[in-house]
């Protein structure tokens, strides 16, 4: 700005009487619900946050046949990314096999990140349906979930991983001991 | 502070190990002053400043241990070449980087900081609001939580300090405290963890605990080194959490969502999470450990016999760094060294020593101590609690093995 000063001082105050109303904050503004809503995508192991809809295993063979198996392998394994299928029972074996199967504690983890972060080069671009079809066909694979099965926001929060107890928290931060003096 | 006298012979001799490493010596070096070019005009002024072309020196993209020289396409983090580095600062453009989907690009005029959940006020930032905030500035180290991890089972001899702990760097970082965000939100008593996401394409999440320390010393940072962040590191704005997991500084930050429970993403679960040998893993070891290593002599380099310099880093996210001890014997005796001021909490502290090697094959080590009494715990005890499987959180004493011909090599211990 190459104003003299005192004009900017007056502009800096008229600008300033005209959003008097934002000044309810003395920084920023005040967020929206409808924008809110628009970013608010995390899900929760207790299923706050998974959104409307549903998906069956069936449906999501070929969500993940076109989206997911290019970089996965066709049954979750032998891809060039992260294998996702089987590895239960090495954990304890000096080469450990993590995947969805034999390590992710929570079946709403899968859906939080499928829908945020996959596919890698189109993050976001599954539908709320397809996101909980290849999250049932994932489990699937792993015979956490039968052939015939469906999820849903209702259902998802209730699937038992079976390395749901396989965590161990540290004390000076446990979930389950609030950390916080209040 | 440096109590160094050093004679001039034994600082050309010493100079041979630590300079070879950083600078590109041209075929002739002028043996005496005559060989000097002489003086002359150089290039014109600039709006920035370039290194010398004399001096090479780069971070490495790497992938998972044992996976080097890879196509950057193929890599998932960058590290600092702390064998060419002299001080406790690392160069901004040479800060080690770790990302999860890239490097966006994001408009600053475009990129919006959302605070809500557990808020009387959910609020919606510009980069500008934030630089209108009061600020502070700090200069603590970010480590990735997989520095180190080139040595949990094995010791390839062939590893730089670079390739085995360039996954840590020290930067001032200047932005917003957090405690000023929570408290124009107006957080909610009730609220004790926070979810911190980034702009990049995987949407990088954590949980964070809201402990007193947290709240009273994590800030959201605009400014590293003086400029405006890096893009590889998080422009336009990142979160700092002195002390803690690279992972939780979350990077092109642009949501932080208040709840009373962890959220249990993918970064805390399935990765970032230490695997035992009983085959339980250990989850949210949010805290970087106490930790130090040799930069110079170190991995790759080579010494001769007489008077040598060791110098290294030592850091804690427990805190400041109360002495380094070093040992040239294998760790069967120790000698403390001299730590270069500043020490600063939850930063990188420059330590050196004074050594005459007699030429005897021998290894170097380095273990640090925090001012929490916390004590650089030695490969076998580490290992002995925690098995080789963790893949994070490796902390253990760095050996630099030195032959007879002065060598100096990875080695367990």
């Amino acid at each position: 700005m190459r104003w003299p000063s005192g004009i900017r001082f007056a502009a800096a105050i008229a600008i300033g009487m005209l959003t008097v109303p934002a000044l309810a904050f003395d920084f920023g503004r005040a967020a929206m619900p409808a924008e809110v809503k628009l970013w608010d995508i995390d899900v929760r192991p207790d299923g706050k946050g998974l959104p409307d809809g549903s998906g069956t295993v069936g449906q999501g063979r070929q969500v993940f046949a076109d989206n997911c198996a290019a970089c996965h392998g066709d049954n979750g394994q032998g891809g060039v990314k992260d294998r996702l299928v089987g590895g239960q029972g090495t954990l304890a074996s000096d080469m450990p096999i993590k995947t969805v199967g034999s390590f992710w504690p929570y079946a709403t983890t899968l859906f939080d990140y499928v829908h945020r972060a996959m596919p890698y080069p189109t993050p976001g671009s599954l539908s709320v349906d397809e996101t909980y079809a290849v999250t049932a066909y994932i489990l699937s694979l792993n015979g956490i979930l039968t052939a015939d099965g469906k999820l849903d926001k209702a259902s998802l929060p209730t699937v038992k991983m079976p390395n749901r107890d396989g965590f161990v928290p540290e004390a000076e931060f446990d979930p389950s001991r609030p950390h916080r003096k209040k | 502070m440096n109590r160094l006298v050093v004679s001039r012979r034994g600082f050309l001799g010493g100079a041979s190990a630590g300079v070879v490493g950083s600078i590109a010596i041209g075929p002739a070096a002028a043996e005496t002053l005559a060989e000097v070019p002489p003086r002359e005009p150089g290039a014109d002024l600039s709006t920035h400043s370039e290194r010398s072309k004399f001096v090479k020196i780069d971070r490495i993209p790497e992938a998972t241990p044992g996976k080097r020289n890879v196509d950057p396409s193929d890599a998932i983090n960058s590290k600092t070449p702390h064998q060419k580095l002299v001080g406790s600062i690392t160069p901004s453009d040479l800060h080690y980087e770790r990302s999860h989907s890239g490097v966006p690009e994001l408009d600053p005029a475009k990129h919006r900081l959302l605070i809500h959940g557990m808020v009387q006020k959910p609020l919606v930032f510009s980069v500008d609001d934030l630089k209108a905030m009061p600020s502070i500035s700090r200069v603590v180290f970010i480590e990735c939580t997989g520095n180190g991890w080139e040595n949990w089972k094995k010791a390839d001899p062939n590893l730089t300090v670079q390739n085995t702990h360039g996954l840590v760097s020290t930067n001032e970082w200047t932005g917003v405290p957090l405690k000023f965000l929570i408290d124009l939100a107006g957080k909610d008593r009730a609220s004790i963890w926070m979810l911190a996401e980034g702009g990049d394409a995987a949407g990088v999440d954590r949980s964070i605990p809201l402990t007193d320390e947290i709240v009273n010393e994590a800030f959201v940072a605009y400014g590293q080194n003086g400029e405006p962040l890096r893009p590889a590191h998080g422009f336009p704005m990142r979160l700092v959490i002195p002390g803690f997991e690279g992972n939780l500084n979350i990077k092109w930050l642009r949501r932080l969502k208040f709840g009373d429970q962890p959220w249990m993403t993918r970064w805390e679960t399935a990765r970032y999470t230490q695997l035992l040998a009983n085959g339980k893993a250990r989850q949210f070891q949010l805290r970087m450990e106490t930790n130090s290593v040799i930069t110079q002599p170190s991995g790759m380099m080579e010494i001769r016999p007489g008077y040598n310099r060791i110098t290294g880093l030592a850091w804690s996210g427990h805190g400041k760094i109360a002495k380094v001890e070093v040992s040239t014997d294998g760790a069967k005796s120790w000698k403390q060294a001299q730590l270069n001021y500043p020490v600063l909490p939850k930063a990188q502290t420059r330590f050196q020593m004074e050594w005459t090697w007699d030429g005897k094959p021998t290894k170097i080590v380095s273990r640090s101590t925090d001012d929490k009494g916390n004590v650089q715990p030695d490969r076998q005890s580490f290992i002995a609690a925690t098995g080789t499987n963790a893949l994070f959180h490796y902390n253990a004493h760095q050996t630099w093995n030195i032959d007879e011909g002065g060598r100096v090599r990875n080695a367990l211990a």
